[in-house]
């Protein structure tokens, strides 16, 4: 599976193999990126007021996924947070969703107008993200190098894979700046 | 006549004019295409300026790829985490 572009769409054709592990980390990642578990004050919700205190995330994943906004002010980086939390985790899971949906159910070809592209790019940068935070990948790690009985090495071949994807489809997108 | 008292005046421009910036970090991730691509579509810079500023991140660890006010730097981040890329504002 790569993506090729045909005039203004983009295009691939993923066997049901492929369907299948895109399917499956999409739905994890949504999961991960769920809302987070506030104690809302409801008159603040009712008015449309950010939810108190939100925690910084104990787990590195989501930690890389929603990082700090402020390296050495836990103050600042807690409203940072409080105020862009909500938003940036349904950013995450709006492009997980479009992924999810133009996945053809048993293989085949799919095609993206270029929100779907873009959505596609994103999601795919999370997903890239959340394995290799988990797997602790380094800038020299090859992951044509590791042996087949490292515990780790399916992981690593999604991992190198999902980085062909993204590296396919960034080939076929021009940058759209915005006005 | 007296000329006027000089006063000591604290030098509070320093601390109000200092620019906010917004920082890229490298991480081992994150493709360096995507990378460029990004610095393009958030920050409306040049092949050649992103691609700079992309490699800057990529051997020194860190690039400013923004500046301006405090809330200019926060919106900034807050697009840049939305990508992905690993974002934060300080004052300069």
């Amino acid at each position: 599976m790569r993506f090729t572009r045909h005039k203004s769409r983009v295009t691939a054709v993923p066997d049901a193999v492929e369907v299948q592990i895109l399917r499956q980390l999409g739905e994890e990642l949504l999961g991960l990126v769920d809302e987070p578990a506030v104690s809302e004050d409801p008159l603040a919700a009712l008015v449309g007021m950010p939810p108190g205190e939100v925690h910084p995330p104990d787990d590195p994943v989501l930690s890389r996924l929603l990082p700090d906004a402020y390296r050495d002010d836990p103050a600042a980086a807690g409203d940072f947070r409080r105020f862009t939390d909500a938003d940036l985790r349904a950013s995450k899971r709006a492009n997980a969703k479009v992924v999810l949906a133009s996945l053809p159910s048993d293989g085949g070809k799919l095609t993206l107008d270029r929100d779907q592209a873009d959505a596609w790019l994103g999601c795919l940068n999370d997903l890239r993200l959340a394995l290799g935070t988990a797997l602790g990948v380094t800038e020299e790690l090859d992951p044509e190098g590791y042996d087949e009985n490292d515990p780790a090495y399916s992981a690593l071949q999604v991992y190198g894979w999902l980085g062909y994807l993204q590296e396919s489809l960034l080939s076929c997108l021009e940058p759209r700046t915005s006005p | 006549m007296t000329a006027p008292a000089e006063l000591d005046t604290p030098d509070t421009d320093e601390l109000v004019d200092r620019p906010w910036v917004t920082i890229v970090w490298n991480d081992p991730v994150n493709l360096m295409s995507y990378v460029t691509h990004m610095l393009m579509e958030l920050f409306g810079y040049s092949r050649d300026k992103a691609t700079q500023l992309m490699l800057q991140v990529h051997h020194e660890g860190r690039a400013v790829v923004s500046n301006g006010t405090r809330e200019q730097m926060e919106a900034d981040v807050a697009r840049c985490h939305a990508k992905g890329l690993w974002a934060t504002l300080q004052q300069d």
